[in-house]
């Protein structure tokens, strides 16, 4: 019979933490009006509120090992949330670079435009390809650009990493209108001129306007800062042309073309493979930075869980310890109520429901200190075009919701053994004891 | 010593609550096992190797190609013992997402001299000799990829055309299978090594240009000066070199990744605290439990100074008993999952330094969450606690 119910126990358990996993917070809300109707209409419910009322009134007196469950929910929390709210940071910064109405054409094969190589001959050829908007002079909107990486210490740490210098043709303004000059200017063309996008401007060292950088020997003078509001703000950008010329290039390594409308990615397709001279493949920017986060993201989510469960499973043994510690601690007077009529039901949903509301108080806590601390906390990390990636964390409530759900499932193994002592207590020896 | 049973005794006087914290102390040191494997797994372990080692890139940035005729000059320098070259091929077998299981670099013949941790059979040596489009794979790829000796295999580049084949596709025979000297640098055979004149001939552009040198020297000792002097070669040309030993090299590559010991030290961080917390509240109920006790030790002869060291010893011996209990069951979950993964993830086996560091941590954690309730014990007064009040 015990051995019964401890495996209906485990059943339950089970069930209930995929109802949790797959509940959107809306039903979630359905059920606590569930459960306040259950306690203001019926007899049971009526009794278990005032088990749980009288519960919730001792936890000031149990403050210390109150705040066991409290802290050690809060802790897995934080930690959770702050690793997934890296993921979201990497995975909105690069989802936010590019659109489904530009396209990055670059060679066959090719994953990362560093990779890639286009020829001059080739980046004219595609430039007059089909489905490719045109500007009020007639000119397609397309840039030919090509990424080298440059030695620039970052701030941090004084090491070199490996920053992202764009060189981009006469239309990459044209072709991305989110990116802004917030100060200085444009960098001249055919000259040795660069700007800096904001976040390298914030993570690397000697970025400033006005200041000159070296590379491949030559000075290269800053002349202004732009913002983009996506990844291209970790890049510093320059006419293709000097950039080219500077790092010894014969050609691009891809173009990027805005297209007449989202439909037209076909259309450029269809005329690349109709022109036996371009071994190349089209795909939209949105296609291509997306895909870029996919590899870190997953890392990141799977390490963010692997301790996510690691340190739940130490916190459930805390809140056992702690509930048990408070059954036993009440055990006269839960007696007392089972033998003035109060049935088991009662006890059972107000020993889960104290667990459940101290876990729910430490899930908040744990979101709240993890996006105090590292809601747009800065970092950066190497990304797909062996460069810096400049990226925020972001503490959204989609992860603060998640993380809610890990304390909630936390509380309710944490409570559910001790709620089922508390409602298998012999009266008689409970009442005897102490 | 002698008191050992007494504070067993009392330590298991409540099982449950003892078996969960016990669990609990558990649990945070097999995070803290793992995550210290994933810290040196990122800081490559200091190798005498890896300071004998130069690797000599170009300054403009490391994607930047070096002349050939570096490497004669390289050679003639004093202090240098040998001088080998490379060059990054970046393709993948089959599928893209296998790139990270088998990445591949060109390397002339002295490349495997250079490196004496990756071990090759003397017959395998021979057949990449004499096969010009002979390749070598480490085993953990080998196995990852199921890939045996006298298998063809095609691999798509995504850099370097081919005039043989008119796209990015190489096609290697595998002549080859070689492992790592030690466990810890098994990182190493997620590679495969092909020969970079065959390379050479075969692409389209670049030609007579290479990825980085690796010059070993004499004496270790010397790297700095003769780093100096192998940039000194190419100061004021246009393919000024920069030039560091292999650990440095490393480690600034780790460095990019991002602040791995930062990420891990604040995730303990938080852990620790909360074990902290959890334990002494473990504590001070068990010695709140246990005050008439500890009155009738005290009466029938305890001093109060031993009473305060059979209590701590109580927390300590908790603490040492969950957190050696995890750190061996972190000892032995690392290679289930490391084969698990696949060869994937290459995580090194929990070392001397990971052990003496988290013993330290247990003593001191012991210490933190006993020295509370243990003066509570030691300044209990025999009346009032036999009393009750």
């Amino acid at each position: 019979m015990r051995f019964l119910t401890n495996l209906l126990l485990i059943v339950v358990i089970a069930v209930a933490i995929f109802v949790l996993v797959v509940l959107p917070w809306p039903a979630l809300i359905v059920l606590v009006a569930l459960l306040a109707l259950w306690m203001a209409f019926t007899r049971t419910g009526r009794q278990a509120w005032s088990v749980t009322k009288v519960g919730v009134a001792t936890i000031p007196q149990r403050l210390g090992s109150s705040s066991v469950i409290i802290v050690g929910i809060a802790g897995v929390v934080g930690v959770l949330v702050a690793l997934l709210a890296m993921a979201e940071g990497f995975r909105q910064t690069l989802a936010q670079t590019g659109d489904a109405d530009t396209a990055i054409i670059m060679r066959g094969g090719a994953t990362a435009e560093l990779n890639s190589g286009v020829s001059r001959d080739d980046a004219t050829l595609i430039a007059q390809l089909p489905g490719i908007l045109k500007d009020a002079e007639g000119k397609p909107i397309a840039s030919p650009e090509l990424v080298v990486v440059a030695n620039i210490p970052k701030k941090t740490s004084a090491t070199d990493a490996n920053v992202e210098i764009r060189g981009v043709g006469a239309q990459a303004f044209a072709l991305r209108p989110n990116v802004k000059i917030t100060s200085g200017k444009r960098f001249g063309e055919g000259l040795r001129e660069l700007i800096v996008g904001k976040g390298a401007l914030a993570q690397f060292a000697g970025l400033d306007p006005g200041s000159t950088i070296n590379l491949g020997n030559q000075q290269w003078t800053i002349t202004g800062v732009f913002e983009s509001g996506d990844a291209h703000e970790s890049e510093l950008w320059g006419d293709v042309e000097v950039v080219s010329a500077t790092y010894r290039r014969q050609g691009y390594q891809s173009v990027t073309a805005r297209l007449t409308s989202p439909e037209a990615l076909d259309q450029l397709k269809a005329g690349i493979a109709a022109d036996p001279r371009l071994k190349v493949d089209a795909k939209t920017t949105s296609d291509y930075y997306s895909a870029q986060s996919e590899n870190l993201t997953r890392v990141i989510k799977v390490m963010g869980m692997i301790i996510g469960v690691i340190m739940g499973i130490g916190a459930v043994f805390g809140a056992l310890n702690t509930m048990y510690a408070a059954v036993a601690t009440r055990a006269r007077e839960i007696a007392t109520m089972r033998a003035i009529g109060f049935r088991g039901l009662p006890v059972v949903v107000s020993v889960l429901l104290e667990t459940m509301l101290l876990a729910l108080a430490g899930g908040l806590l744990g979101a709240f200190v993890a996006w105090l601390i590292f809601n747009n906390y800065t970092v950066s990390t190497l990304g797909q075009n062996f460069s810096q990636v400049v990226f925020a964390f972001k503490v959204s409530p989609a992860l603060v919701w998640s993380g809610l759900k890990w304390a909630l499932a936390i509380g309710f193994i944490g409570g559910l053994f001790p709620a089922m002592r508390a409602a298998r207590l012999p009266v008689t020896t409970a009442l005897r004891e102490l | 010593m002698k008191y050992f049973h007494l504070i067993w005794a009392a330590l298991f006087r409540r099982k449950t609550r003892t078996i969960f914290t016990l669990l609990s102390v558990l649990a945070a040191f097999l995070l803290f096992g793992m995550l210290d494997a994933v810290r040196s797994a990122f800081n490559a372990p200091p190798s005498a190797a890896g300071v004998s080692r130069l690797v000599v890139s170009s300054r403009i940035s490391i994607i930047q190609p070096l002349p050939q005729s570096l490497l004669t000059r390289i050679q003639a320098l004093p202090g240098v013992k040998d001088v080998a070259y490379a060059n990054w091929f970046g393709g993948y077998y089959q599928e893209p997402k296998n790139q990270n299981l088998m990445f591949q670099i060109a390397v002339d013949p002295n490349y495997l001299d250079a490196y004496p941790e990756l071990v090759l059979p003397a017959d395998q040596r021979k057949a990449f000799n004499e096969t010009r489009t002979g390749a070598i794979l480490g085993e953990a790829a080998a196995k990852a990829l199921n890939l045996k000796i006298g298998d063809k295999i095609p691999i798509k580049g995504a850099i370097f055309t081919n005039k043989a084949s008119g796209d990015t596709t190489w096609t290697f025979d595998i002549v080859g299978i070689f492992k790592a000297a030690e466990d810890k640098q098994r990182g190493q055979e997620n590679q495969m090594l092909f020969r970079w004149d065959y390379f050479d001939e075969g692409r389209t552009f670049g030609n007579g240009t290479i990825g980085w040198y690796i010059a070993r020297v004499n004496d270790p000792n010397d790297s700095d000066k003769v780093a100096a002097a192998i940039d000194a070669l190419s100061a004021n040309s246009d393919h000024e070199t920069k030039t560091q030993t292999e650990q440095a090299f490393q480690l600034a590559f780790v460095k990019q990744l991002g602040d791995i010991g930062l990420i891990v030290g604040a995730i303990m961080a938080a852990v620790f605290f909360t074990l902290i917390l959890l334990t002494g509240n473990t504590m001070a109920q068990a010695v709140r439990e246990r005050i008439p006790e500890l009155a009738v030790l005290k009466t029938i002869g305890f001093s109060n100074k031993s009473v305060l060291g059979l209590v701590l010893a109580e927390a300590i011996l908790l603490i040492v008993l969950g957190g050696v209990l995890g750190l061996l069951l972190a000892q032995v979950l690392l290679p289930a999952v490391n084969a698990g993964s696949g060869g994937r993830m290459n995580f090194p086996p929990i070392g001397g330094s990971t052990w003496t560091l988290g013993i330290a941590l247990m003593l001191g954690i012991g210490l933190v969450v006993g020295v509370l309730p243990a003066l509570r014990g030691m300044r209990l007064r025999i009346v009032d606690a036999l009393a009750g009040r």
